[in-house]
């Protein structure tokens, strides 16, 4: 078996006082999407923030293409090709649809991801591309979010609850894109509340429970009553 | 349920109460333990003292970082001039009537400043300091730009000789600055105080749990305006003299008295106490160097500010766990041996 | 009639100077919601690097903003990482106690190197030359020079703002300093990035005050609150707005003077507070700013 392109290794992660993990690990392979399910709180998003260098682990160490990401800054992590779609896609407003997503090559990569091939992608952002991002519609914003974290090139795309407050129609518009996007090589990892839409899309899963991982296995795999069992904790 | 009881003193406040008794009693002998300048020296850190306890409950507590307390001192001084030269009061009683008159003027600079946030807020009183200033150097009665003297018929009525107007300005600032520490600590003990360590350690949630932010904070400038314009008087009436410049002095009564805040420990009652012991014992040593001394004061202020944000009381209280004023509240539990660690 | 009219159009001149005063306050205000005390004394501390320059090297005062605005530049960006970034967060007080004590170190080293005396770059000829604008009313060259400078900055400004990679950079780090770094921007060097920005238009400032009038190293102070009034009078975070503010504040100044010598400076601090009373949000402020 080929070493994965990212190695969680046994992180524990604290909001000051208070633990959020608790020895996660967790493996994603070149071109391979990989879900995180789980209830609220139950540390999905700060195991993304860590990835991403947001956040620190206090112990326990994140392997990425065969070097330790250490205490490195956010801004490193993403030139090392791991990009987040934050929650709540945190466009900024100041800047216009196109120049957020200029501003997501900030991290200078090379790749496949340019601004027409975003255009491609999501055609709507091309017609929009001089409003402001606060003026676009929720799921419009979404899609500049995961064009914006898609414009660093990264070899790793961390998608924090990309469905969240979308019309189900719109998330499996954006869902559909999937596939196009991992076709190229790169691996995505999405949290998601939403268990269907997760196992559909991934071939790995992981359920967090208390910040602690509950459950991974293969998607077509996995019943039912298991994940609740992970779910719930009962 | 266990019984309980809320307590303000600890085994070590008990002590510093003991002390601070103990040193104000021999404080107010002064007059016949030291000499004249010691007792100008001292006359000086009770100013101090109460300036910076004053900026202390304005910034450190209320959260309102002004950067313009000169315009009260200046008001202050200004206020009891005005009223001995003009209305023929005895300076004594005018100190008492600048400190209301103040606060009555500090309503509307309230209004206006408080319009802005923050930092800005910081400027927006040095402004209206600044505009004091301009404002006094018209007032011809006044000396204008100049200033004036105290007239010598309002000086001897104070009292008769040198050495008993000497002594009444010490027991005078004295008695202004204990006024002035107890009025804090009783502030900080009532209700009012709950709600400004509140504000002081998280606005917004002050302001989600119903506590009226804005209006303390008005509370607490007039009431700082009114304490630091008393202090005002009673500087320029041991000065004898005033001019705009001196009276609306950024680095006197502005500079200095945040770096003893800042150097002292911000936030806390004692820290002002400890910052103007070290200020003067500071001045007192390194004053011959002259502008070096202030530039060296400004850089021992941002180490502090940065390295020890707490200040050299915070120090103490993190490594002792003192305190000397019985400010904290603190749950006892009485089925319990051991007091909560 | 044409005496009022030249009262307002100096005042207006004066202006473009207090407008460069306010658009680096400003602009890191922006960018860090940062208020820097010292800035007053950062612009003296520029008149004074402009005066060691044509002294020492016999340029002349405008030149030497060769010199001037990198090395401005380079003291902003060394100062916002080495000192100033680590006063950055939710607190109030460190970078205003911070840039406070900054204030009073540059007033005070300035006050060792160079005494209290009065200095004064001199320009030359072109400081008596004028300019007829019309029948009857003339300007000096150096304070119409001034202005367009001061006009030119702020479109500048403007331009990097909204047209630029670093623009984009500055905009997007004060909206959500989280999400900039997720973008691989390091916000500290954005931040000093600002800084060196402000502190290269406080370097054109500081050469044109130090041209125009006498300086010391006490004057700092005054400067700061011009800026800090011309920014509030034009509303927070427009860049047009501060021109505009400084203008208000400059022709205040002037009428203000020209009625009583001793009310040139009550005059301006006037007119900002009646502004705060009656527009607390300036004149032209900024939605999203």
């Amino acid at each position: 078996m080929p070493d994965p392109l990212l190695d969680i290794r046994g992180i524990d992660a604290f909001y000051g006082d208070f633990q959020a993990l608790f020895g996660v690990s967790l493996r994603v392979n070149a071109g391979e999407v990989v879900a995180i399910i789980g209830a609220n709180g139950a540390g999905k998003s700060t195991l993304l923030k860590t990835i991403a260098g947001l956040m620190h682990p206090s112990s326990g160490d994140i392997i990425f293409d065969g070097a330790s990401l250490g205490a490195m800054p956010a801004f490193a992590v993403v030139k090392r090709g791991i990009a987040l779609v934050p929650e709540g896609r945190r466009l900024f407003p100041s800047l216009s649809v196109e120049e957020n997503l200029l501003i997501g090559a900030e991290s200078r990569r090379k790749g496949p991801w340019t601004l027409p091939r975003i255009y491609d992608l999501f055609p709507i952002l091309a017609e929009r591309r001089h409003v402001p991002a606060t003026s676009l519609s929720g799921g419009q914003q979404q899609m500049a979010a995961i064009g914006r974290a898609l414009m660093s090139n990264p070899r790793v795309l961390l998608c924090d609850e990309i469905s969240l407050g979308l019309a189900p129609i719109i998330v499996k518009d954006i869902y559909a894109q999937l596939p196009s996007i991992a076709g190229e090589g790169l691996s995505v990892v999405i949290v998601e509340q939403d268990i269907a839409q997760a196992l559909k899309a991934a071939r790995q899963v992981y359920c967090l429970q208390e910040g602690r991982v509950a459950l991974q296995g293969d998607a077509r795999e996995l019943t039912r009553e298991r994940i609740s069992a992970a779910y719930f904790g009962v | 349920m266990s019984e309980h009881r809320v307590e303000h003193a600890t085994r070590s406040s008990q002590v510093g109460v003991a002390l601070i008794a103990v040193t104000l009693i021999a404080l107010a002998l002064a007059p016949f333990w030291g000499d004249r300048q010691t007792l100008r020296l001292l006359a000086e850190v009770y100013a101090f003292v109460a300036l910076a306890s004053l900026w202390n409950l304005l910034a450190g507590y209320a959260g309102l970082v002004s950067v313009g307390q000169q315009a009260f001192v200046g008001l202050g001084g200004y206020l009891l001039f005005a009223l001995v030269i003009m209305f023929d009061v005895h300076p004594v009683l005018a100190i008492f009537i600048a400190g209301p008159v103040a606060a009555i003027i500090a309503i509307p600079v309230a209004a206006l400043t408080f319009r802005l946030r923050g930092a800005y807020f910081a400027i927006g009183t040095w402004v209206v300091a600044e505009v004091f200033r301009l404002l006094a150097s018209q007032v011809s009665v006044l000396g204008g730009g100049s200033g004036i003297s105290l007239p010598a018929a309002a000086v001897i009525a104070m009292a008769p000789t040198r050495q008993a107007r000497e002594f009444a300005i010490y027991w005078l600032a004295l008695a202004l600055a204990v006024i002035v520490l107890v009025a804090i600590v009783v502030l900080l003990r009532s209700r009012h105080g709950l709600a400004l360590t509140a504000i002081r350690d998280n606005e917004t949630a002050a302001q989600s749990n119903g506590i009226g932010v804005v209006r303390i904070k008005y509370i607490v400038y007039v009431l700082v305006a009114f304490g630091t314009a008393m202090i005002g008087a009673l500087i320029f009436l041991q000065k004898l003299r005033i001019s705009p410049d001196t009276a609306f002095s950024v680095n006197d009564w502005t500079a200095f008295v945040i770096f003893i805040t800042v150097i002292g420990g911000i936030g806390r009652i004692e820290g002002p106490i400890i910052g103007t012991i070290i200020f003067f014992v500071m001045r007192q040593t390194l004053s011959d160097l002259g502008s070096m001394y202030l530039l060296i004061m400004g850089a021992v202020a941002i180490v502090v500010m940065l390295w020890a944000p707490k200040g050299v009381w915070g120090l103490i209280v993190e490594r002792y766990g003192w305190q000397a004023l019985p400010l904290q509240r603190r749950l006892v539990l009485k089925d319990k041996s051991r007091p909560d660690a | 009639m044409t005496g009022w009219f030249n009262v307002i159009l100096q005042g207006v001149l004066i202006g473009g100077l207090y407008a460069m005063f306010a658009a680096g306050l400003s602009l890191i205000f922006g960018v860090m919601r940062l208020v820097n005390i010292a800035h007053g004394d950062l612009i003296v501390l520029a008149a004074y690097i402009a005066l060691m320059a044509t002294t020492s090297l016999g340029l002349d005062p405008l030149t030497s903003l060769i010199i001037v605005v990198p090395a401005m530049a380079l003291i902003g960006y060394a100062l916002q990482r080495g000192l100033l970034n680590r006063t950055l967060g939710d607190d109030l007080l460190p970078p205003l106690l911070v840039t406070f004590g900054l204030s009073i170190i540059i007033q005070n080293g300035l006050l060792e190197l160079f005494t209290a005396d009065s200095r004064k770059l001199q320009a030359g000829a072109i400081e008596v030359q004028t300019l007829q604008v019309m029948q009857g009313v003339w300007v000096g060259a150096l304070p119409f020079i001034q202005f367009v400078v001061a006009v030119a900055v702020i479109a500048g400004l403007q331009q990097l703002f909204y047209r630029t990679a670093l623009g984009r950079a500055f905009r997007a780090t004060s909206d959500d300093q989280a999400v900039a770094q997720l973008m691989g921007l390091d916000t500290r060097h954005v931040f000093a990035m600002a800084m060196a920005l402000s502190l290269a238009i406080v370097a054109i400032a500081g050469v044109f005050l130090a041209v125009r009038a006498n300086f010391d190293p006490s004057i700092g102070p005054a400067r700061l609150i011009f800026g800090f009034e011309a920014v509030i009078i034009g509303g927070l975070g427009s860049m047009w707005g501060t021109l505009a503010g400084g203008v208000i504040l400059g022709v205040a100044q002037a009428i203000g003077a020209q009625i009583d010598p001793g009310w040139q400076l009550l005059a301006g601090h006037i007119a900002f507070l009646v502004i705060l009373a009656v527009r607390p949000q300036g004149l032209f402020p900024k939605v999203s700013g």
